[in-house]
């Protein structure tokens, strides 16, 4: 809004913002003030609604009183009507903000008979505006006229004459008109309301239902010349600009877990960047929503707020279904962090699941939002849609710092890369979880394809849902590739044997240096004992020896006393000599 | 039939007696103008005539300018001008235009019919 009306100071062309969710956006302001504005479309594609909202909206947001002229619906069937969307007219009429007036116009009750002109008209309508000092005018649709008047000549130049009133007047006008044949109009009123002309179209394909805008035509001022999907719902009228979002939206360095520690370890060990489009794209039954539980439980845990659209499963279903392998999502619930929303995505059509989207984002204002799954948008060819749905999405969400996670199934046929070809552009980090069959057996594998800004493990990883969630197991590259499931496991009992032999190997080899140790110290003593034995022998031997010396000399002595050869002094001297 | 029933006394009992009463009713009219366009005085005359003619004595025709009663265009449901409503006898007509189809204005007013019934007696 605030953008409107700077837009509107700027512009030479005075603009009266219509307070329609969008509708100034792509205008640019809103719609030319003081100019009458042609509204067409067939049948049911919301003129009335559109015009009306634009004078409630006039009358409860710009201050701006105004004149619903109707040429179709009386004023009790406007009342109950516009009642359901939201708009409490019975206020406004009392409030002297808004006047309704229901012309009628009965053809069988009318006499032409010569010259008139609609001069009546303009009195009351006049006398309305001025009534409540009306700044916008609604006529819905006046094209009735010309089934109630047989004039057309007549009826022709006094529409001319309205609109040019309309205009002296200063009032911004609404004109509705019904969709011709090959013209805008029934009746061409786009001949006189040149002004501006936006079309309302509301088209059937595949069964669904989608209501788009387009701004022809505006005189004197840039527009978006899309065609904007719009959406009627209880709060009314809102056109969604959203193709217009470029892509400068700011971009946050900050990381969340994914709530799979494996997982974080693979992208840094840090997770997701705050804001980026995460797909976890995947063969039925693999566990994409598992991966999406986590992600919410972990926010949750973080304190953020959890969007979950959830399109196949109800949510009680859910909850039930990620109890059993360890998520407890119901307590979050509980405290209004996660919501569920769930729905059939047949229910509406593209452009109202984006509408839809964008209702319940801006009303919960979610951190994180979960779409589970957007392969079940894909009915029928509508390649296109849903890659411009999809990108819608995305931008709108990251414009608002939301990370988003898609979960998205992929058949079994086709290669996971090629089918999901479309929006990988879109996708910052891409999980691909795949089936590996080996041995007979269908295990689970994950890999990261591509997460931009972040130098991410390249490795298969098997993944694993266990009673306390997933888990991610470590990788055996074996022959035929990588291993998984019991093969997986047989590796894992090889080579734990292998680690216990080697380890049984070197326990025997220091047994064996300690029993040589032993055997070598034995020797060791038995030799130091048998020299010790040896030298004390031979130190007996000395001593005998000298003993046997000592003998002999007395021997001597005594042999000569008793010879009595000599003295003792005798024998003294001789044994001097 | 009315006479079957006296003692119900609806709307249709109303229509019935207006219709037996015939031509012989007093006619309401109004003449709504704006202004005094050559339209509207035009209309004036034109239609003056036609009562004088037809309805003589038994008519009231009140004109009135819509630019000094301007709630009263919606009040009636008026959009063009002139604009002559035939209040009474019903059925309720507007005849719009200056008047001067004779014919049509005879045709709005029930006047013609009821000429052809006075040739046919």
């Amino acid at each position: 809004m605030e953008k409107a009306e700077q837009n509107t100071s700027n512009m030479s062309l005075p603009k009266s913002p219509t307070g329609i969710q969008g509708f100034d956006e792509i205008t640019a302001g809103g719609l030319p003030a003081g100019r009458p504005t042609l509204v067409c479309g067939g049948a049911g594609c919301g003129k009335t609604l559109f015009g009306m909202e634009f004078l409630v909206r006039g009358a409860t947001q710009f201050n701006e009183p105004g004149v619903f002229m109707s040429f179709e619906e009386n004023n009790e069937e406007l009342i109950i009507n516009v009642a359901s969307l939201g708009f409490e007219l019975e206020n406004l009429i009392k409030n002297k903000k808004i006047v309704l007036d229901h012309v009628h116009v009965e053809r069988s009750e009318i006499e032409e008979t010569g010259e008139y002109d609609l001069e009546a008209l303009f009195i009351r309508l006049g006398y309305a505006i001025d009534s409540i000092g009306a700044k916008r005018v609604v006529l819905d649709t006046i094209e009735s006229l010309f089934a109630g008047l047989p004039n057309q000549l007549i009826l022709r130049a006094e529409l001319r004459r309205l609109f040019r009133w309309l205009k002296d007047k200063g009032v911004t006008a609404v004109i509705t008109g019904e969709r011709g044949n090959e013209t805008l109009t029934r009746q061409g009123l786009e001949e006189y309301v040149s002004d501006c002309v936006i079309m309302l179209d509301h088209r059937v394909t595949e069964q669904t239902s989608i209501r788009r805008l387009r701004v022809v035509k505006y005189r004197g001022s840039i527009h978006g010349t899309n065609e904007y999907p719009f959406l009627i719902d209880e709060t009314g009228f809102s056109v969604l600009p959203v193709t217009s979002l470029g892509l400068e939206h700011i971009v946050s360095n900050e990381r969340i877990s994914s709530g799979i520690k494996a997982l974080d370890d693979m992208l840094e060990g840090k997770g997701y960047y705050r804001g980026s489009t995460v797909l976890v794209s995947g063969t039925a039954g693999i566990g994409k929503t598992s991966i999406a539980a986590h992600f919410a439980e972990a926010a949750c845990e973080r304190g953020e707020r959890v969007l979950y659209f959830c399109f196949e499963e109800s949510p009680n279903q859910l909850m039930r279904n990620m109890l059993s392998i360890g998520i407890k999502l119901e307590p979050w619930v509980k405290k209004g962090l996660l919501k569920f929303q769930a729905s059939r995505p047949t229910l509406y059509g593209l452009e109202m699941h984006l509408a839809v989207t964008h209702k319940f984002v801006n009303e919960f204002k979610p951190d994180i939002v979960i779409l589970d799954p957007i392969s079940t948008f894909d009915i029928g060819e509508k390649e296109f849609e849903v890659k411009t749905l999809l990108m819608r999405i995305i931008d709108f969400l990251k414009v608002n710092q939301i990370t988003a996670l898609f979960t998205n199934l992929t058949s079994a046929e086709c290669s996971i890369e090629s089918s999901d070809v479309r929006i990988s552009s879109l996708i910052d980090t891409w999980l691909l979880l795949r089936d590996i069959e080996l041995n007979g057996e269908r295990n689970r594998g994950m890999y990261i394809l591509k997460s931009r800004g972040m130098a991410n493990s390249n490795q298969i990883r098997e993944f694993v849902l266990t009673n306390h969630g997933v888990e991610l197991r470590d990788v055996y590259i074996g022959a035929s590739g990588v291993l998984t499931g019991s093969a997986r496991i047989a590796q894992e009992a090889l080579e734990n044997s292998e680690v216990l032999t080697r380890k049984h190997e070197i326990e025997l080899k220091k047994r064996e240096i300690a029993r040589k140790r032993r055997a070598l110290e034995a020797k060791l003593a038995t030799i130091r004992t048998d020299f010790g034995s040896e030298e004390s022998e031979a130190i007996k031997i000395i001593e005998a020896e000298r003993e046997m010396i000592k003998r002999l000399e007395q021997d001597k002595i005594e042999m000569a006393v008793s010879r009595k050869a000599k003295t003792r002094k005798n024998s003294t001297k001789n044994l001097k000599k | 039939m009315k006479d079957n029933k006296p003692k119900i006394k609806g709307p249709s009992d109303d229509f019935d007696l207006t219709l037996s009463k015939g031509y012989k009713d007093k006619y309401v009219l109004r003449l709504y103008i704006t202004g005094t366009t050559s339209r509207s005085i035009q209309a004036i005359s034109n239609l003056k005539k036609i009562c004088q003619e037809y309805l003589e004595g038994r008519y009231e025709l009140e004109v009135i300018d819509l630019f000094q009663h301007p709630g009263l265009a919606k009040d009636e449901q008026i959009i063009a001008a002139p604009t002559l409503i035939k209040k009474l006898p019903l059925p309720f007509r507007r005849i719009i235009g200056d008047m001067s189809n004779k014919e049509k204005v005879l045709l709005g007013l029930d006047l013609r019919e009821l000429k052809n019934e006075k040739d046919a007696q």
